[in-house]
């Protein structure tokens, strides 16, 4: 094994493209379990901790530019207010040793479908940036999840950062598991509401091969609350359409018996969870939080 | 591969290292510091918790490579150098009847030495959150819980 140690991001992409096999390593969170448990042996480790602009974020434009390698500690203590449901689930992320190291571009890496991270990024709507000796590409990221842990990425590729849109409303993230700290999703959801588009997203996590948008879900609220003026009136959301997006958000899970839950669990959790949630950003909205922003 | 680290203030160095190997292999085997446990190596028990430039870690996800040019304080940093009296959280653990089989302490020390230093007068919330990475199999925790609200008191009384 040999141990490549870059020290800026073009040499990164270099060494990428010169070992393509290479495994890139940050937090190591999920890296280092691997290779302890004698999983995985790569030819090459690709270092990525001295990358300075990896640990870093811009908040200046419509997006926030997520630097890969910024640990969640980093966004729950600095950016709860552009990416609340981001931070949500980050908070849920492992212990304080484990939000001290692991990233999003990890979880993006790993891509796993039980990630903490991809239900808050397919609500808010995100957009990963991938890049190579050949340039920089970007990825919607509901285009980046390409099967269980698996992505988009090509050999020589690296992910630079995450662009994720900055909230315009309330977003929610819940998460089932046997306790709060050290959790691997039984399964998980995100919503974010978009008042300045008056549309709704959501993400589905650990319920399917990959992370899922529940669009059919999406799309009826969105005509629903249009339909009954309800981003104008801020009035409730009615009882029915509320559990008919619920079913909805079930029907988007593909979900497999496993050791953390069975097929039939996830979907109605993913039921429970979509209900309350939705309960959750819309009285958020109502109580004047979505609203101030749509009308700023 | 060598590495070259700092560790409880003191430049230290390690010689063949095998590049896939922890901090914690380092720490443990090649620099004779046996303070930091080794038990689940996948992050999900905190006995290996050492501060990495500041910051708790669990040594177990850190990449020997990585610490190379780093600070690592371990458990056997955290009293003052060249003095025997423990350090305010060591004097509450074993006060407040904290430790039994002892395993896991180490890394809860780390933990909730870390706490008090961001945190002086830490809620029960916030001692449960702190200590969320920190699995103990003896203790049931209320002990534990009792002797960082102890630390915390003295650490008060003495600011």
């Amino acid at each position: 094994m040999d141990f490549l140690r870059p020290a800026g991001w073009e040499e990164a992409l270099a060494a990428k493209a010169a070992h393509p096999t290479a495994v890139p390593i940050a937090g190591g969170t999920d890296v280092m379990v691997e290779i302890n448990f004698d999983h995985r042996r790569p030819d090459h480790l690709l270092d990525l901790n001295r990358i300075g602009e990896l640990h870093t974020w811009e908040t200046d434009g419509p997006d926030i530019r997520l630097g890969a390698a910024v640990p969640y500690t980093r966004i729950l203590e600095h950016l709860r207010s552009p990416l609340p449901g981001l931070a949500l689930a980050a908070h849920t992320v492992g212990s304080p040793q484990i939000r001290n190291r692991g990233s999003v571009g990890g979880n993006l890496g790993a891509a796993s479908p039980a990630g903490d991270c991809h239900p808050a990024l397919l609500a808010a709507g995100a957009v990963v940036e991938a890049a190579s000796v050949r340039g920089t590409r970007l990825i919607p990221v509901e285009e980046f999840y390409t099967g269980v842990k698996r992505n988009a990425l090509a050999p020589d590729e690296l992910i630079r950062a995450v662009r994720i849109r900055r909230a315009t409303g309330p977003q929610q993230f819940s998460k089932v598991g046997t306790r709060n700290a050290m959790v691997i999703a039984v399964c998980a959801f995100g919503i974010a509401l978009h008042p300045d588009t008056r549309t709704v997203r959501t993400g589905i996590g650990s319920a399917a091969p990959t992370p899922v948008r529940a669009r059919a879900a999406e799309e009826f609220l969105a005509a629903e609350l249009a339909d009954a003026g309800c981003w104008d009136s801020g009035r409730p959301v009615a009882p029915s359409a509320a559990r008919q997006f619920a079913e909805l958000a079930a029907g988007a899970c593909n979900p497999i018996d496993d050791v953390r839950g069975t097929a039939a669990y996830r979907r109605r959790a993913v039921a429970v969870m979509a209900r309350r949630t939705l309960g959750w950003v819309w009285e958020a909205y109502r109580g004047g939080q979505g609203r101030e922003a749509l009308c700023a | 591969m060598r590495v070259n680290l700092t560790v409880n203030g003191r430049p230290r160095q390690a010689d063949d290292v095998w590049e896939g190997e922890s901090l914690l292999y380092v720490l443990r085997e090649r620099l004779g510091l046996p303070g930091s446990k080794n038990a689940c190596e996948q992050g999900e028990c905190g006995s290996c918790t050492v501060r990495l430039d500041g910051v708790p870690v669990c040594a177990c996800l850190v990449a020997a490579g990585q610490a190379e040019g780093r600070e690592v304080v371990t458990v056997e940093g955290l009293a003052e150098p060249g003095s025997d009296e423990l350090s305010v959280v060591q004097k509450a653990f074993v006060d407040a009847g904290a430790v039994q089989c002892g395993f896991c302490t180490p890394g809860l020390l780390v933990a909730a030495d870390d706490l008090l230093r961001q945190n002086p007068e830490p809620t029960d919330a916030d001692i449960r959150e702190a200590l969320s990475g920190n699995l103990c199999r003896c203790t049931g925790y209320e002990k534990i819980l009792d002797a960082v609200r102890l630390a915390a008191a003295r650490t008060g009384e003495a600011g």
